[in-house]
Order: structure tokens, then sequence, then C-alpha cells
């Protein structure tokens, strides 16, 4: 109950199993369902719209639409609101397409954090050189795609900041994150270079447990959750949008808060 | 497009109860609330506020959750597009005063003692009773405030302001579910009454 409180409408169980659980069977991957609402459409306006493909192509058209939109709204300058201490979520919910157990264990002796693309060096990184780059630290809202948010405490580096010391092209228009798990996800560069997009390594001032990303989350406070990965492995610098594991299942790229 | 005439009269025929802009932007609006709401419903059951409510997956829109957010994210164009046209030419051909003010309290309880009780006369479709007006005026505020706490949703950072004079982001979710309750409950009386009185719905139609 006590957990309620603090994010509404959450139940910490089924949040585990949320996002696979709400995953439609393959064969009924389309948007179209949802018989009495189309069904009064199409009384009204006399023609049939459920007819799958068409509509499916067009509402895929307005989600690249409401991209650029979104991009003509983002702020460069604008922070997310920060939070005292005394807001942070506890526990802070685990969440991804898999039980907490099933989380990729990524060995953090072995670790290298894989650079490519657009940039002038591709040294891997080891986890200790990772930890000895300035840190920063925020408290911000993390927003799921689903409508629930929970307040966290993440530290680590600008991504700005290692995107320059590595000699990246910031004229590209994406970065690339690959996950341990095979998670992937892109992002558009003024949202790689704002003040708050962030390498995270610790969750309140703790090295990240496996069930919050270990060794490595970005962390991206204008952005809805799923495009926070967790457990990357590697990150490429592109001007090709390589998609992601949630964006290419119907959920819109840009996804700003 | 409209002709200017039509847009701007002040004093229609007799016999026109509803301008033809009102008639176009009334049924658009049909449209793109029936899909705000099937897809609203689909989008709150990823993560219900109420434990006892969880909407039925046939009258929920989109499938899943991403369709759901497919359909809010277009028809929300349709909705704000067509609901800044309608207010604007509401207010500025004087619509809005002339139909819907003022509502006066005795008025609308005489009336609403009246609905009531059945006994409240529709021989001049072209004038509202008091409860009517309170209802059109009370669902055109809930239409803005839907609008304003849902943007809060989608955008609580570069709209943060906005997001705070609803409470910040978790308020605002509860603000856009009981307005979305409070424009269901209208359309229920709304759509009741209009079966009720045939000739209301002939006139949203052929505008007599």
């Amino acid at each position: 109950m006590r957990q309620r409180k603090i994010i509404p409408g959450v139940d910490p169980k089924l949040l585990i199993k949320d996002a696979a659980r709400m995953m439609p069977d393959a064969s009924r991957r389309s948007f179209l369902s949802g018989a009495a609402s189309l069904g009064a459409l199409t009384f009204l306006t006399g023609c049939d719209i459920i007819d799958g493909d068409t509509a499916e192509s067009v509402l895929r058209k307005i989600s690249e639409f409401n991209d650029g939109a979104q991009a003509a709204l983002f702020s460069r300058t604008k922070l997310a609101p920060t939070y005292p201490e005394s807001a942070i979520t506890r526990p802070f919910p685990f969440n991804g397409y898999y039980d907490e157990d099933e989380a990729p264990e990524v060995d953090g002796k072995t670790y290298k954090l894989e650079v490519a693309g657009l940039v002038d060096n591709k040294k891997s990184w080891t986890l200790e050189e990772l930890h000895a780059l300035p840190e920063v630290s925020q408290i911000t809202r993390h927003i799921c795609v689903e409508g629930w948010s929970a307040i966290g405490s993440w530290q680590g580096t600008r991504l700005s900041d290692f995107l320059q010391r590595i000699g990246a092209d910031m004229r590209a228009k994406y970065v690339w994150f690959k996950c341990a798990e095979g998670y992937t996800n892109t992002i558009d560069m003024p949202t790689a270079l704002h003040p708050q997009t962030q390498m995270t390594f610790k969750f309140d001032n703790k090295i990240l447990p496996r069930s919050y990303g270990f060794p490595m989350k970005i962390r991206i406070p204008t952005k809805l959750g799923f495009k926070n990965p967790k457990y990357v492995v590697a990150m490429e610098v592109t001007n090709t949008d390589k998609g992601g594991y949630w964006e290419d299942k119907g959920y819109n790229w840009f996804s700003g808060l | 497009m409209m002709s200017a005439e039509t847009m701007i009269s002040t004093a229609p025929a007799a016999t026109t109860i509803h301008p033809r802009w009102v008639r176009v932007c009334h049924w658009i609006n049909v449209l793109a609330i029936l899909v705000m709401i099937g897809s609203g419903w689909q989008i709150y059951n990823a993560s219900p506020l109420f434990d006892f409510l969880v909407f039925p997956r046939q009258i929920a829109l989109g499938n899943w959750l991403a369709g759901a957010l497919l359909w809010h994210f277009a028809a929300m164009w349709v909705l704000v597009i067509n609901g800044v046209v309608y207010v604007t030419l509401g207010i500025v051909t004087g619509r809005f005063r002339r139909k819907l003010l003022p509502i006066r309290p005795g008025d609308v309880v005489t009336d609403m003692k009246a609905a009531l009780t059945f006994k409240l006369a529709h021989d001049d479709l072209s004038r509202y009773n008091a409860v009517q007006k309170l209802l059109y005026m009370g669902v055109i505020l809930a239409g803005v405030v839907i609008v304003l706490s849902g943007l809060s949703i989608w955008k609580p950072v570069q709209l943060q302001e906005l997001t705070a004079l609803f409470g910040g982001y978790d308020a605002a979710r509860y603000v856009h579910f009981f307005a979305m309750a409070a424009i269901v409950g209208f359309l229920v009386v709304h759509v009741a009454l209009a079966l009720i009185v045939p000739k209301s719905l002939r006139a949203m139609i052929t505008g007599r």
C-alpha cells in the first residue's frame, strides 16, 4: 500500500512483467482492434477504415510527423525538474520486458564499452576508466510510456563531455546504444548533447545494482523510460537511424518529455 | 471553405438553428473524441489509476499500448485544431455569448426540476434552457482542461510550467482522467437526449 502512494496506479508485483504482458500475440500485432470504437467510426463515416495496412501506415506516418514536432519543441537548455533526496521513490521499481532474475549479468572486470562510428578515438573503455571521468548527479523523474513515474537519483558523467572527449562528430544525427541482452536504442544528437543526459554508473550514490542496469545506464530525463537503455555495452555515433527494440514495435521514436 | 457570410452572420435566417461551421466542427469533433476516448482507455489500462477500474479490451482502441498511443497522438491534432477553430468562431461570432449566457442558478434549478419530471419544453431548438447552457458551457471547459492536462502529461519537461499548474505530472494524470469522465458523462446525457428529441439530431445534420 505504501508503494501505491508513491507511484499512483502501480502495482509493484505486476510492474516487473508489465512490458512483456502488454505485448500482444504476434498473430494480432495490429494496432486496429477495439471493436466498439472503430465500429462506431465506421458507422459514422460510412466507410471501412478498419482496413489494416492503410490505417497502420497512416498512423506510422503521423508518428513520424510527431517526431519532428517534438524535435522542434525540444530545448537544448531547458532542464528537467529536479527534486530533493526526500522525494526519491523507495524502492525504485525494476522495469523491463523480462523478470528481474532474468536481467543481464555483466562482469565488471572484463567489461569494455565499445565505441564506434563517427568518432576520432575508437578505443574501448574499461569500467575503471569510465569511473574516473568527472561525476555529475541528478535527482529526476523517470516517466514510463505506460504512464507511471518514479523519482530516482543517478550519478555518472555527462554524455556530451564523453562525446567531446572521444572526438565525436557532433553534427551527426544520432547516437545508437547496444545493450548486453540485445536491447537497442537510437537517440537524436540534440538530446545526446543535453546537459542532463548522463552515462550513469551509480544509483543513489552506490554502484548500479544489476536490476538498475550495471555497469552502465544512459539516463535521459527528457525522454520516456524505454529511451533510457541499461546494461549498455556499445555506442555508435551515426547518421543512420538504426531504430530500437520498442520503437520498432510501434512506440513513438522521439518519445520526448 | 465556408463563405464569410456563413461564418460571421450573427443573426442567421430564422430557420437555421446551427450554422454550417457549427455542424462541421461538431461532427469532426465526434470522430476525434471517439478515437481519443477509445485509445485513452487502452493507455489507461497500461497503468490504471484505480484498482477497481480497467476498461474492457473490446471497447479500448489500438489493441495494445503502442497502437493506442499512435491513435491518441494522431487524433489529438484533429481534436485540438478543430477545437481551436470552434472556440474561436464561437467567441468572435458571438454565438457562445448569445446561446450560452447568461446562466442563472435560479433558472438551472427550475429547468432541472422540469427536466427530471419530463416537463421541459423543446419547442424552440434555437434557444437553450438553463440546464443545456450549463452542460454545454461545462463540456467546453472540460475540453479545454483535458487538452491542457494532456499536454502536461505528454511534455512534463518542455511544458513543465503547465504541468506544475496542474500540481505536477502524477496529479495531471488524475485531472486528465476526471476531465475524460466528465466528457463521457456529458456524452451519455447528450446522446440520450438527442435520441429522445430526434429533431435536435436532424438540426445538427441539416442545420434546420
